[in-house]
């Protein structure tokens, strides 16, 4: 205990630097933690809903319209089907998807929990969402889902079944659809499955938050070892064993870990909760996929929290303890030369960087998201580990070109305190090549996806009826006031089939970036467009073949993650017998007119279209950039914590500048400049790296996660800016240590000459 | 060349203040060498300091070259660049520099910067094989050779040395010595050197003592 004491005291005389430790870690923590609960909350969403909602997961038979009667009759036919009510509907204010099941015929894995009795005789609707009554409540469903008897959705939906689930386990195949109907696979993929590139995207993010908040805690703790070796000669010379003093070390950094550990759980808790909004937002509008705005508490996410936590102190501590194991008992004492150990330390980080990207660049070749983030992070670790000896190079051209010997001194000084500053450096590095890579992506996403939705929002307005007798009942009240295009989807087997009548407004609007000569007519004769997305995944081209047809063109389909196939409109009528509900209309007529003759058809012009879409895109990436401008600031904390802590050891430096007559005001001065100097550096040299990044994440990791091939676009304007942020932060992160220079009393400097020291 | 009148310099401490120069006047002529002597902790190096324009007297005058040391920062930095040349105990190299730009370091500071002289004072120092080593690569007699260069290089009008070779072995410390007491002569520089060793003192003209505060 008296030997943990002695150790910790270094702690108390030291309070700034310990917490800048627990900070650093404590940040580093909160982030991966954050994403962490937001990935497992969006997770168990997911379960939650495979696990209930099991009428997705069966085959169904569509049909232009199904009545009770048809129903009863292919029961009566020995088909094994059960008939499901399913629509849109406002219960207590709320929209929800209301799905209407008869309990009776469900196959026994699917059917709802409780009392069935009570289900049918009391005809409540059982729902996790808010529903007016509280005896409707249930907390086994997932949001945004209101199931109820058939009866139930009848009354609110209307009669019409909306399909047919096919209940017995035998391959659809088997059996032909009965006559008037299509048969629906499901989809092979589920939620999880679709929505694992996001969550990847995510975690990356919260992985490269917490390497860039370990970087302070390394830069901390190898401070505090190289401030107290000669304690640690003392006490190996007082008769501690090296495997004593290691261990009440360990115990030490396991005590920090500890501490720090929870506070970034509590704070990656407060994250989560900040950020999940915008999350489950950006997972409704981009997948369909509904997850809980309120984080849970689970345990398993804590009690990870702490052990990243202290795995991430341990591997900063890692390469000091080491040094420490084997440092000898009468060891200098003298706090080590940084500069001397770091030129050979510099070259072999080169060296590991160089190998690093060459890694990188040899990935290219590899398929798979898994290879696309192991480039990125190749790239991201190479580039950071290069950077302390390009630093060194250009402040070399920088004294080389200098004539003045303040200024030669300057960068001499400046290359001198690279080797303490260089962690925090590659944190910058990394936090800026980080932002300016997402930013080139996210921005040529945007250009991108603006123009492409600009396209394909052609119709003046959008209308879906309830039913068909609506539908009906609008074209006849529009007569020849609107050319109205009727609009088909269906999704089979997991993959979006569209009918698209032949006409010059969707020609206009649907672009194709790869075709057979004359696409169109090829499409009238039954082939096929496809997205890019399934393009890319099953690698296909204009020629080959899919289940509905040979390709004649394929279209860009920004935003949207499903596989998708366009057919004729008369081939679509022709294999999916759909009651036609939409339509794309050209007209003069306003929204409301249609709105106010019509209130059950859903209208949207389009101006809402793409507002709803262009939201979609910018909550779709709010969450990265929120994430963007953390990693910054943990990166600015990164070169705080490290000008702080050098500037105690600046003093024998600076000192005898100061001596032969630099004044503490020039010196402060050039303190700040040297800082703005290396953040400027970094920040020119962060640009390729930052591209490079944007490269891969558009030509590798989009391509992989969502089947889109972005073209890249620069924005020389966004860097600037971030150039600018970065001198800022490197400016406040400076302005400490540079004010306690600048009013340093002449007493501490001359310390330096004192003999004591 | 150097003047002090009446100089009081005392610290506050836990038991109050603690005078450590108490009325000291001094003077120091041109080409003159004076030795400083006194026990650990008597002021020698609070006083050299003072002479430095390092820190401020609590009271008293000092005047250097004739010109009284003026009280701002500014007005000290450029007696320290201009006049005065510096010689530690613990060398203070610049590590970042070799030790060729170290040498040239404060004449170019004091824009005095005489290649030919550099020349000649790296010859007599025997610096010539170092010149583009650091000073971590460099022997503590070879860095007090390089920091004595430093400080002539730039002609100083009155060298102050705080126990130049207190860091170094007897042989080093007086090959020091001896080169740095020439150089001096050469330059026409005054001395004032804080030193332990009374057979040091001894080389050069005079001798102080401080005790309690007071010269004797």
């Amino acid at each position: 205990m008296t030997g943990l004491a002695v150790l910790l005291s270094h702690w108390a005389r030291h309070k700034v630097q310990a917490a800048l430790l627990l900070m650093g870690l404590a940040l580093a923590t909160a982030l991966w933690t954050g994403v962490q609960a937001i990935n497992a909350e969006a997770r168990a969403s997911y379960d939650f809903a495979a696990a209930t909602m099991t009428q997705d997961r069966l085959p169904r038979l569509v049909a232009e319209r199904i009545t009770l009667a048809d129903y009863v009759a292919l029961r009566r036919a020995g088909w094994p089907v059960s008939p499901v009510i399913e629509g849109e509907a406002v219960i207590g204010g709320e929209t929800l998807r209301l799905i209407g099941i008869e309990p009776l015929t469900l196959p026994p894995g699917e059917r709802v929990e409780g009392n069935p009795a009570d289900f049918l005789t009391g005809g409540t609707i059982l729902s996790a969402a808010p529903l007016d009554d509280p005896r409707a409540r249930r907390a086994d469903l997932p949001p945004g889902i209101a199931v109820a008897d058939i009866g139930v959705a009848a009354q609110i939906l209307g009669p019409d079944i909306s399909y047919l689930l096919l209940t017995q386990d035998r391959s659809p195949q088997d059996r032909p659809a009965p006559a008037g109907y299509a048969l629906i696979r499901p989809a092979t993929t589920d939620l999880s499955q679709l929505t694992e590139s996001f969550h990847l995207n995510l975690a990356a993010f919260g992985y490269l938050a917490f390497g860039v908040g370990l970087f302070i805690v390394h830069s901390a703790i190898g401070l505090a070892f190289e401030q107290r070796r000669a304690l640690f000669r003392t006490l190996r010379a007082l008769g501690l064993s090296a495997r004593a003093l290691t261990g009440l070390l360990l115990a030490e950094l396991l005590a920090f870990a500890l501490v720090a550990g929870a506070a970034g759980v509590a704070l990656g808790w407060l994250i989560a909760g900040a950020l999940l909004p915008d999350v489950a937002s950006t997972l409704r509008g981009l997948y369909g996929a509904e997850v809980g705005a309120e984080l849970t508490l689970r345990p398993v996410w804590w009690l990870s929290g702490l052990g990243i936590a202290v795995l991430g102190m341990l591997g900063s501590a890692g390469q000091s303890l080491w040094r420490l194991w084997r440092l000898p008992p009468l060891a200098p004492a003298q706090p080590r030369a940084w500069a001397r150990e770091s030129a050979q330390a510099m070259r072999r980080q080169a060296l590991a960087g160089a190998l690093l990207l060459g890694l990188a660049a040899g990935l290219l070749a590899l398929p798979g998201l898994w290879a696309g983030f192991g480039m990125l992070a190749g790239l991201l670790m190479g580039c950071a580990l290069i950077l302390p000896m390009l630093l060194a190079s250009l402040t070399r051209i920088g004294q080389w070109l200098s004539r003045g010997a303040v200024a030669q001194w300057f960068w001499a000084d400046t290359r001198q305190q690279l080797p303490g500053l260089s962690l925090a450096l590659m944190a910058l590095l990394l936090a800026l090549a980080a932002n300016i890579g997402v930013g080139t992506m996210v921005g040529s996403f945007r250009a991108t996806f603006t123009a492409w939705i600009d396209q394909r929002l052609a119709a003046d307005l959008y209308v879906e009826a309830a039913d068909e007798a609506d539908s009906a009942r609008l074209l006849e009240w529009l007569g020849d006031r609107a050319v109205a295009l009727p609009m088909i989807r269906t999704t089979d087997g997991g993959t979006g089939v569209v009918g698209m009548v032949d006409h010059p407004l969707f020609r206009r609007a649907w672009p194709l970036l790869r075709s057979l000569p004359d696409p169109w007519a090829h499409l009238d004769a039954g082939d096929v467009f496809v997205n890019e997305q399934l393009a890319l995944r099953r690698h296909l081209s204009p020629g080959d073949r899919v289940e509905q047809g040979v390709i004649a063109g394929i279209y860009p389909d920004y935003g949207n993650p499903m596989p998708q196939v366009i057919l004729s409109y008369d081939r679509h009528r022709a294999l999916y017998p759909l009651p036609i509900l939409r339509h794309a209309l050209i007209t003069d007529i306003p929204a409301a007119a249609i709105r106010a003759a019509f209130p059950r058809m859903v209208v949207q012009d389009r101006a809402a279209i793409r507002e709803a879409s262009v939201a979609v895109f910018e909550r779709t990436f709010a969450v990265t950039a929120a994430l963007n401008v953390l990693t910054l600031g943990v990166a600015a904390l990164a070169i705080f914590a490290s000008l702080l802590t050098l500037s105690a050891l600046r003093l024998p430096q600076l000192a005898p500048v100061w001596a032969m007559g630099l004044r503490r005001s020039r010196l402060a001065w050039l303190e700040w400049l040297r800082t703005l100097a290396l953040a400027a550096l970094v920040w020119v040299l962060a640009l390729p790296v930052g591209l490079a990044l944007a490269w891969v994440l558009l030509a590798v990791v989009n391509v992989e996660a969502f089947g889109w091939r972005l073209p890249m676009r620069l924005f020389p304007g966004d860097w600037l800016r971030l150039g600018g942020l970065s001198l800022l932060a490197a400016g406040l992160a400076a302005a400490l240590p540079v004010y306690r220079l600048a009013r340093i009393a002449p007493a501490e400097l001359l310390k330096v000459f004192a003999r004591e020291r | 060349m150097l003047s002090l009148t009446a100089v009081c310099k005392g610290y506050a401490s836990s038991e109050g203040r603690v005078a450590v120069l108490d009325g000291v006047s001094l003077s120091l002529a041109a080409g003159e060498t004076l030795a400083l002597t006194g026990e650990s902790g008597s002021g020698k190096s609070t006083l050299l300091h003072l002479c430095a324009g390092l820190d401020a007297p609590d009271a008293g005058r000092i005047a250097v070259a004739g010109r009284p040391m003026g009280r701002s920062d500014a007005e000290r930095a450029a007696l320290r660049r201009g006049t005065v040349g510096l010689v530690f105990q613990q060398f203070n190299l610049i590590p970042s520099l070799d030790v060729a730009a170290n040498l040239a370091f404060q004449a170019r500071l004091a824009e005095r910067h005489d290649p030919r002289w550099q020349a000649e004072l790296t010859a007599a120092l025997d610096l010539g094989p170092l010149l583009s080593r650091y000073p971590e690569e460099l022997s503590g007699g070879q860095q007090q050779r390089v920091a004595i260069g430093r400080t002539l290089a730039a002609r100083p009008a009155l060298v102050l040395a705080d126990e130049p070779t207190g860091n170094l072995d007897e042989t080093s410390g007086d090959k020091v010595m001896a080169l740095m007491l020439r150089l001096v002569a050469e330059t026409g520089a005054a001395l004032l050197m804080v030193t332990h060793s009374p057979r040091l003192a001894a080389q050069l003209d005079r001798r102080v003592h401080l005790r309690g505060g007071r010269l004797s």
